[in-house]
C-alpha cells in the first residue's frame, strides 16, 4: 500500500490557513482557560477525593450533595465519573484558608459519615480516596512545575546543540504551539490537571519533537543535496512531502493506541488518552505547518552561510508566501 | 560488529533468554496472616513484575511528625524511631511485601498493598500507641482549686456559658439521686453564690458516684470545656504535679452523654515501654474485648511497689493522652500481669491495640500529610480495561504495518513481538514498578516503536524507487534512516528523566516504562528487524523483489 507517494503538495503556502485554524482554536481556549481557571487536581490544591461506586439507585450527584449538605459539607464537588453508578466527590483546600495537616485528614472522616448516614454501610463503597494536606500539596506543585520546565529546558538544550539554532528556534515555536494549543485543549473539554496529565503533556511534546526533527533533519540532508538554483522553499516543501508517508502511518498507529486507551482504558487514565490523542494531531498539525514556515522565515531574517552563500540556495519563494 | 547472520541471531537469541529469564514465574516467600490470626510465611509463584498501588489495591500513606500540639525536641531522630517501629507494627500486622521507607529527612512513605480494609490500617501505622498508668486526682486538689480557678476566668474576661446556669437542675432530674452530693460537687462550695458569683468552668462540670479526680461535661459543652482547660488562667491554676485529661469515650446517663474529665497526677506510674507482651481476648466474664499484658520484671517490681502504696485509689489507664475507661480501684498489690478494659470494642480492635502495644509506642506524635486508597475491585478493572486497550493497540498497529508494508510489515510485527518481550523483561531486571500510567505508557509505546521501523521502511522504498537492488536499498535504508531515529528518541528518554526524577509513585511507573520502550524499540527495529532483512536476503532466489 502507498499514502502519499510521490507526494507533491505546496504545504509552504498553507501557512496562512494555518495559522488562523491555530488562533481560531486557541484564541477562545485561553479565554475560557482565563475565565474558568485551571482545572488542578487535589494533588496540587491539597484536599480531598472520594471515588464512590453506587450499589444503590438512590446515590445520584443530588443525594450525595444533600447528604453532604445535611453533615455541613458544601462547596464540594460532585461529579459522574465515567460511568451512571460511579461518582467523584472533590473536596479542594481552599487556598486562602489557613489549614493544618489534619483538614484534609478530618474531611475524609465526616464524608465517611455523611455518606454513610445517607446511605448506610451498604448503599455505596468507597474505591478510591485521596488526602493531600497543603505541605504536600505545595511539594507536588513544585515538583510538577520543575518537571516541566527541566524538561523543556533539557529538550531546548538538546536541539541548541544538535542542531544549528535556526532550527532549533524553529521546533522550539512549533513545540511551544504544541503546548498552548494543548493548554486550549484541555480547557475545552475542561480535564483535571494532574500529575499524569503533566506526564502526557511532556510526553506529546516529545512526540511532537520527534516529527519535527524527522522533517529537519531531512531538511538538513536535502539542504546539502540541494543544487544552486534551489529556493529554500522548496527544498522545505520537497523535505515535508518526502517525509508525510512516514508522518501519517505513524500518527496512525500511535492514534490506534491512545484511542484504544481513551475507548477501552477505564475512566482513570482517560484525562491521559485525551491529551496524548489530542497531542498526535497537533504534533502531526505543527511539524507541518509550523515548524517549516517558521524556519523559512527565522532563514530570511537571520540568513545562515549553509543557506546563503556556500549552498548558494535562493531564499525567495516562486510564489511569496 | 554482528557481520555475520550467526552472530546476530546469537544477540538475538541471548537478549530473548535475558528477557524470558526475568519474566519466569518464581517463588517468592511472603508473610501472611493465616485463618487462625498466626503469621505465616507463604510460598507462592508469580511473574516477577511488581505491580504498583494503583493496580493491586492498597493504601499509600505519608507521615510527619505532628508539631501542632507541641513541639518535638528532635523530630529527626524521632521519624528515625518511629519508622523502626511503624515496620514492626506492619510486619506484624502480616500484609504481604509491604514498604516502609524514609523520604527526605521528616517523612515516612508506607505502603501496604492489597488491603482491604484501609481505614484500619490506617490506624495502626497512625497510632501512636503511649501507655501510661498515673494516679488520680485523690486528693481532689483540683476540685477545691476550681473556684479560683474560675475567678481568675472572670477576670480575664471569660463568661458563662449562656445555656451553663440551667445545667444543674437537669443533671439532678436524670441522675436522680443523690442531688444535694451531686451539686454540692460541681459547684463551688458555695452554693448560695453561685447563681450571682459566675462560674465559667465550674458550672460546666459535674460529677457523680464519687470517684475522685473524676468530671462529667454534658457532650455538647465538650468543645467550649475543652478550649476552656487550654486557657493559660486555667492551666496555672491547676495544682501542681496534677494534669487534666480527657476520657477516651462518652458515658452515657440516662438518655444523656457526657464526657469524662479527669484530673491525674503528672507523673505516670509507668509507661508503656515496660511492657513485654500484650494480647487481646475476652473476659469471660463481662464478655467484653480486653487486652491483657505481662511486663518486663523491672516494671513489674515498681509497678507493685507503686501499687502497693495505693491500695484502695484509683488508677487512670492511659492511651495516647486519654484515660482509658473509668480508673479502677486498687484492690491489692499488682505485679507483672494486668489487663485493659477496652468497653465495647470489637475483639479486633483489641488485638490491634495489643498489636501497637507489642511493638511499642511512637516516640512523638505523627500526622498523615498525604493519603492515597485504592479499593482492590478498581485495580482489578484497572488491569483488565489496560490489558483490554493493550490488546486491542497491538492488533490495530498489527493490521496497519501489514497492510501497509505487506511483507516487510509481517518483519516489523515480529519485531514488535520482541519490543513487547524486551520491554516487559527490562523491567523485571530493573525491578521497575508498573503503574496503570505505566500500563497506559506501554499501551501508548506499541503504537511508538514501530516509527523506527517505518522511518528505515520509508528509507528502503524511496532507495528502491533510485532502481537500487533490494540488498543496497536495505543497507542504505537503515544507514540513513539511523541519525533520525536516535535525534526523535532522546528527546523522548530526556523527558521521560525528568518525569521520573520529580512524579510520584504512578507517574515514576510511565517513566520508567517509557524509557524501556524506548531502548527496546531501538533495538528491535535497527538490529532485530535489520537481521531479519539479511536472511530474506540472503534465502530469496535472485530475482525475487521486496515486497514493502
Amino acid at each position: 500500500m502507498r499514502l502519499f507517494d510521490n507526494a507533491n503538495y505546496n504545504v509552504m503556502r498553507r501557512w496562512k490557513p494555518a495559522l488562523i485554524v491555530t488562533i481560531l482554536f486557541v484564541i477562545p481556549g485561553l479565554v475560557l482557560l482565563g475565565i474558568r481557571g485551571l482545572n488542578s487536581s487535589i494533588e496540587f490544591t491539597g484536599g480531598t477525593l472520594f471515588q464512590v461506586h453506587a450499589n444503590n439507585p438512590a446515590v445520584q450527584t443530588q443525594s450525595i450533595r444533600a447528604a453532604l449538605g445535611d453533615s455541613g459539607i458544601t462547596g464540594a464537588e460532585i461529579q459522574t465519573f465515567g460511568a451512571a453508578d460511579e461518582f467523584v466527590i472533590r473536596a479542594r483546600l481552599d487556598p486562602r484558608a489557613q489549614v493544618s495537616e489534619e483538614t484534609t485528614q478530618d474531611t475524609e472522616r465526616a464524608v465517611r459519615a455523611a455518606l454513610t448516614a445517607a446511605f448506610t454501610q451498604e448503599g455505596y463503597e468507597i474505591v478510591r480516596t485521596e488526602a493531600v494536606g497543603p505541605k504536600v500539596g505545595g511539594e507536588l506543585r513544585e515538583r510538577a512545575v520543575l518537571a516541566l520546565v527541566m524538561g523543556f529546558g533539557a529538550t531546548f538544550l538538546v536541539l541548541w546543540l544538535r542542531y544549528e539554532w535556526r532550527f532549533g528556534l524553529a521546533a522550539i515555536v512549533a513545540t511551544l504551539h504544541d503546548i498552548v494549543a494543548t493548554f486550549a485543549f484541555v480547557s475545552y473539554l475542561n480535564l483535571e490537571i494532574s500529575l499524569v496529565v503533566l506526564a502526557a503533556l511532556l510526553t506529546l511534546v516529545g512526540y511532537s519533537l520527534n516529527d519535527t526533527i524527522v522533517t529537519f533533519d531531512r531538511v538538513r540532508e536535502n539542504v546539502k543535496k540541494s543544487k544552486r538554483q534551489h529556493f529554500f522553499y522548496d527544498v522545505l516543501n520537497q523535505s515535508i512531502n518526502e517525509t508525510l508517508p512516514r508522518t501519517v502511518l505513524t500518527s496512525g498507529t500511535t492514534a490506534a493506541a491512545t484511542l484504544a486507551l481513551l475507548i477501552f482504558g477505564g475512566s482513570v487514565i482517560r484525562p491521559f488518552a485525551w491529551v496524548m490523542t489530542f497531542g498526535i494531531v497537533t504534533g502531526t498539525f505543527s511539524s507541518i505547518f509550523i515548524a517549516s514556515p517558521v524556519l523559512l522565515w527565522v532563514e530570511r531574517r537571520w540568513p545562515s552561510e549553509d543557506v546563503k552563500v556556500k549552498r548558494g540556495i535562493g531564499m525567495a519563494a516562486p510564489t511569496t508566501a | 560488529m554482528f557481520s555475520t547472520i550467526r552472530s546476530r541471531l546469537i544477540v538475538i537469541a541471548v537478549l530473548v533468554a535475558w528477557s524470558v529469564a526475568w519474566l519466569i514465574p518464581r517463588s517468592v516467600t511472603v508473610r501472611e496472616r493465616g485463618p487462625d490470626g498466626a503469621m505465616h510465611d507463604v510460598v507462592i509463584k508469580r511473574v516477577p513484575l511488581k505491580l504498583g498501588l494503583d493496580l493491586l489495591g492498597g493504601i499509600h500513606l505519608a507521615l510527619e511528625v505532628d508539631q501542632s500540639k507541641g513541639t518535638v525536641a528532635n523530630p529527626q531522630d524521632a521519624i528515625e524511631r518511629a519508622l523502626t517501629v511503624i515496620r514492626s507494627r506492619v510486619d506484624e500486622f502480616g500484609v504481604s511485601e509491604p514498604l516502609v521507607q524514609q523520604v527526605g529527612t521528616d517523612r515516612i512513605v508506607v505502603e501496604l498493598a492489597g488491603i482491604t480494609d484501609p481505614a484500619r490500617a490506617k490506624q495502626i501505622v497512625e497510632r501512636s500507641a503511649f501507655l501510661e498508668w498515673r494516679m488520680t486526682d485523690m486528693k481532689n486538689e483540683f476540685r477545691d482549686a476550681l473556684p479560683a480557678v474560675d475567678r481568675a476566668l472572670v477576670a480575664a474576661g471569660v463568661t458563662t456559658g449562656a445555656a451553663a446556669p440551667s445545667q444543674p437542675s437537669t443533671i439532678q432530674q436524670l441522675l436522680g439521686t443523690d442531688t444535694a452530693a451531686a451539686a454540692g460537687d460541681t459547684v463551688t462550695p458555695d452554693t448560695a453564690s453561685a447563681a450571682n458569683q459566675p462560674s465559667p468552668l465550674g458550672s460546666l462540670l459535674f460529677s457523680y458516684g464519687g470517684r475522685p479526680g473524676e468530671f462529667l461535661v454534658p457532650e455538647e459543652d465538650f468543645p467550649r470545656v475543652d478550649s476552656l482547660i487550654r486557657l493559660p488562667e486555667v492551666e496555672s491554676g491547676i495544682p501542681r504535679g496534677l494534669q487534666l485529661v480527657w476520657g477516651s469515650e462518652p458515658i452515657s446517663q440516662g438518655a444523656r452523654s457526657y464526657r469524662p474529665l479527669y484530673a491525674v497526677e503528672r507523673r505516670p506510674v509507668l509507661t508503656g515501654d515496660q511492657l513485654q507482651d500484650a494480647k487481646a481476648q475476652i473476659d469471660p466474664t463481662s464478655k467484653q474485648a480486653i487486652v491483657t499484658f505481662t511486663l518486663t520484671r523491672a516494671g513489674g517490681r515498681r509497678f507493685a511497689q507503686e501499687t502497693r502504696q495505693h491500695v484502695g485509689d484509683n488508677m487512670a489507664i492511659m492511651l495516647d493522652g486519654r484515660v482509658q475507661r473509668q480508673p479502677p480501684v486498687i484492690r491489692s498489690e499488682i505485679g507483672r500481669n494486668g489487663q485493659i478494659e477496652l468497653g465495647n470494642s470489637s475483639l479486633q480492635e483489641a488485638q490491634d491495640l495489643a498489636l501497637v502495644l507489642r511493638a511499642g509506642a511512637l516516640p512523638a506524635p505523627l500526622q498523615i500529610v498525604e493519603e492515597r486508597t485504592i479499593g482492590p475491585s478498581l485495580g482489578r478493572d484497572s488491569i483488565r480495561e489496560g490489558t483490554v486497550a493493550g490488546l486491542l493497540a497491538g492488533v490495530l498497529v498489527i493490521v496497519i504495518m501489514i497492510a501497509y508494508y505487506r511483507f516487510a510489515g509481517l518483519l516489523a510485527v515480529s519485531a514488535l513481538g520482541f519490543y513487547a518481550l524486551f520491554t516487559l523483561g527490562g523491567l523485571a531486571s530493573f525491578d521497575a514498578t508498573l503503574t496503570l500510567p505505566g500500563m497506559a505508557g506501554f499501551v501508548l509505546s506499541l503504537g511508538m516503536a514501530v516509527d523506527a521501523n517505518v522511518l528505515i521502511f520509508e528509507r528502503i522504498r524511496e532507495e528502491l524507487k533510485l532502481n537500487k537492488t533490494p540488498r543496497v536499498a536495505v543497507d542504505a535504508g537503515f544507514q540513513h534512516a539511523m541519525p533520525a531515529i536516535i535525534d526523535a528518541n532522546v528527546t523522548t528518554v530526556i523527558t521521560a528523566a525528568f518525569l521520573f526524577q520529580f512524579g510520584t509513585g504512578p507517574v515514576k511507573g510511565f517513566a520508567v516504562t517509557l524509557i524501556m520502550g524506548i531502548f527496546a524499540s531501538v533495538i528491535t527495529a535497527v538490529f532485530v528487524t535489520k537481521t531479519f532483512f539479511l536472511i530474506w536476503l540472503q534465502r530469496r532466489g535472485p530475482t525475487k523483489e521486496l515486497t514493502i
